[in-house]
């Protein structure tokens, strides 16, 4: 009997938690359903209307922006190629600077591991008018390079990685180079593989903070062309419905990545078997 | 899990490959990109704090840490860092306490552990700028329903009240972050050896007493872990909900550092003294993290 109350209680309480994360998200969408008038009129709404089609399709094919160069379908296809490049470059270069800290015996070990790993201390918040500079030195500045590599410098997968590799144990180089694998054969038929789990939560992980930049982009993008969905968000202009869709299909492709990804994402980070 | 201190140690397999040059194959791209994008830059975060720009923009003079005691001789800026400090606390505060609660509701349900995790995960994902549009709609004077209900208890309006102001930015902060916090909480929680907890079960009949003195204090390391990410979070990722929501009103109350040293730089073109006022941020960064590394790592064990 006890166990029942307690349990209830405690289902209860889970409830509350999801109706405060639930309803806010619930009633934009009810709301980006229904035409302008209404929400002017009646403030926000808890139901569904039958504007959904009408407004979300104007949303993805409008032209906005000043100078109303750029379609929501755009900020999107934007906003997918960062968050890619993003993930992959990151998750690559990790993967293999990892794997010369740790299997390798390297000269100046700990400079060199100081001089990746402090960098996680200094985040792009702390240096973004130089890297501005930097970039319009190089002239990156409006370009999807421009948008993905600063956002790729970063040493946080390294650490990941580097606290995975050292979970495996030494027989597999043992044996691996008894049947004679060279370094790169060892690296790409052994240690690839066996760090799948791990590959697949900082690819999640990265694509989900490389679509959720927002100043970043805010800074180095001046043509249309090149506007993110999170930033862009700033930007739309729109009657009040429109901007309701948009913000909610704005959230849609992280969100879906991660609950259908979850499994993957939260075995990596936990590194639990 | 990885716990920040832990992994400051170099780290290296007894078995290793020896090579003269494939090593620095490996490093390179990263290292390229390191060196590129974020060394150079912070190098010339160094050369911006210690020079002044001439008024016509032809050239910079050394001025030694005229930036500095600028930043300092500005009110504006003790009010920023006010504000961070308040906010990176209560944010901590409310949303590792409402994370807790939410992970040990979630372990001690025998049914539907995934279905909770799952229906409470997802606002992670949401960029901070997205939550700060999103609560922009609750708070605007027009429709808001949470500007109207705090308008009928005590006449909330953030407009003019400072205290109304922190309100709106610390729920607009705090409402994505409780994800984060509940999820750590939780995989804290599940690696606690059952054996341990069935042991308590039996010393201790009370299960409120039994969480706080068993339960919690093996739950630290995940706290403290919590509470730097909860940290990083207020003082940086929140920008994009400052910049989405009161963009520093009433009068600049409700900006922090990093907002603050953004607009300086950005809108008023100062960039010796957002180089001044990064630094004195990498230095904030800098004596938490030794703070934690001193004191705080060495009164707790991990098992």
């Amino acid at each position: 009997m006890t166990r029942f109350i307690t349990s209830s209680f405690s289902h209860l309480i889970l409830f509350i938690g999801i109706l405060i994360m639930v309803v806010p998200v619930w009633m934009i969408f009810a709301s980006s359903t229904h035409t302008s008038s209404m929400i002017n009129m009646n403030g926000l709404q808890m139901f569904l209307g039958d504007s959904f089609y009408e407004n979300y399709l104007r949303v993805l094919l409008y032209q906005g922006g000043f100078f109303k160069e750029i379609t929501a379908l755009k900020m999107f296809f934007n906003s997918f190629i960062m968050a890619t490049g993003v993930a992959i470059l990151s998750v690559v270069t990790s993967l293999m600077a990892a794997y010369a800290l740790v299997y390798y015996r390297i000269k100046h070990a700990t400079l060199l591991f100081w001089i990746i790993f402090i960098t996680i201390l200094v985040p792009l918040e702390l240096r973004i008018f130089p890297t501005y500079s930097v970039m319009a030195e190089l002239n990156l500045v409006n370009s999807y390079f421009g948008l993905i590599v600063p956002i790729s410098a970063s040493a946080i997968a390294t650490l990941f990685f580097r606290q995975f590799y050292k979970t495996v144990p030494d027989e597999l180089l043992e044996s691996a180079k008894l049947d004679g694998a060279n370094t790169w054969r060892f690296f790409v038929d052994f240690l690839i593989p066996l760090s799948k789990t791990m590959i697949v939560a900082m690819l999640i992980f990265m694509f989900v903070f490389g679509y959720n930049q927002y100043l970043w982009p805010l800074l180095v993008t001046t043509s249309e062309q090149y506007w993110t969905v999170v930033m862009g968000l700033k930007m739309m202009s729109g009657s009040i419905v429109h901007r309701f869709a948009f913000v909610m299909m704005s959230m849609v492709p992280p969100i879906l990545i991660i609950i259908v990804l979850q499994k993957h994402f939260i075995k990596g980070v936990f590194q639990d078997k | 899990m990885i716990y920040p201190p832990y992994f400051l140690f170099t780290y290296m397999k007894k078995v290793q490959f020896k090579s003269s040059y494939s090593q620095y194959l490996f490093l390179a791209p990263q290292l390229g990109i390191l060196l590129i994008f974020l060394y150079w830059p912070i190098i010339q975060t160094f050369r911006d704090a210690f020079t002044m720009q001439d008024a016509f923009g032809f050239g910079a003079q050394f001025v030694w840490f005229d930036n500095f005691l600028f930043i300092f001789d500005d009110p504006a800026y003790f009010i920023a860092f006010k504000f961070t400090i308040i906010y990176s606390f209560v944010i901590t505060l409310i949303t590792g306490s409402i994370g807790l609660l939410l992970a040990v509701q979630a372990n001690n349900v025998m049914h539907g552990k995934s279905t909770y995790k799952t229906l409470l995960i997802w606002p992670y994902a949401i960029a901070p700028a997205v939550v700060g549009v999103m609560a922009n709609y609750f708070f605007s004077e027009r429709f808001g329903l949470l500007y109207h209900l705090f308008h009928e208890l005590w006449g909330f309006n953030w407009y003019e009240s400072v205290f109304d102001s922190y309100i709106y930015v610390i729920i607009a902060g705090s409402w994505k972050q409780i994800s984060a916090n509940f999820i750590f909480f939780l995989a804290g929680l599940q690696a606690i050896q059952k054996s341990v907890i069935e042991a308590s079960m039996i010393d201790c009949k009370n299960s409120f007493r039994r969480f706080w003195t068993i339960t919690f204090p093996l739950l630290m390391p995940t706290t403290f872990f919590l509470i730097i990410i909860n940290i990083t979070y207020a003082f940086f990722d929140t920008f994009g909900i400052i910049d989405t929501t009161t963009i520093g009103a009433p009068s600049g109350e409700t900006r922090t550092l990093v907002y603050k040293a953004y607009m300086d730089g950005f809108r008023g073109l100062d960039l010796g003294s957002a180089g001044a006022q990064s630094i004195m941020m990498m230095l904030i960064v800098l004596v938490i993290t030794i703070f934690q590394f001193r004191y705080i790592e060495g009164k707790i064990h991990y098992n």
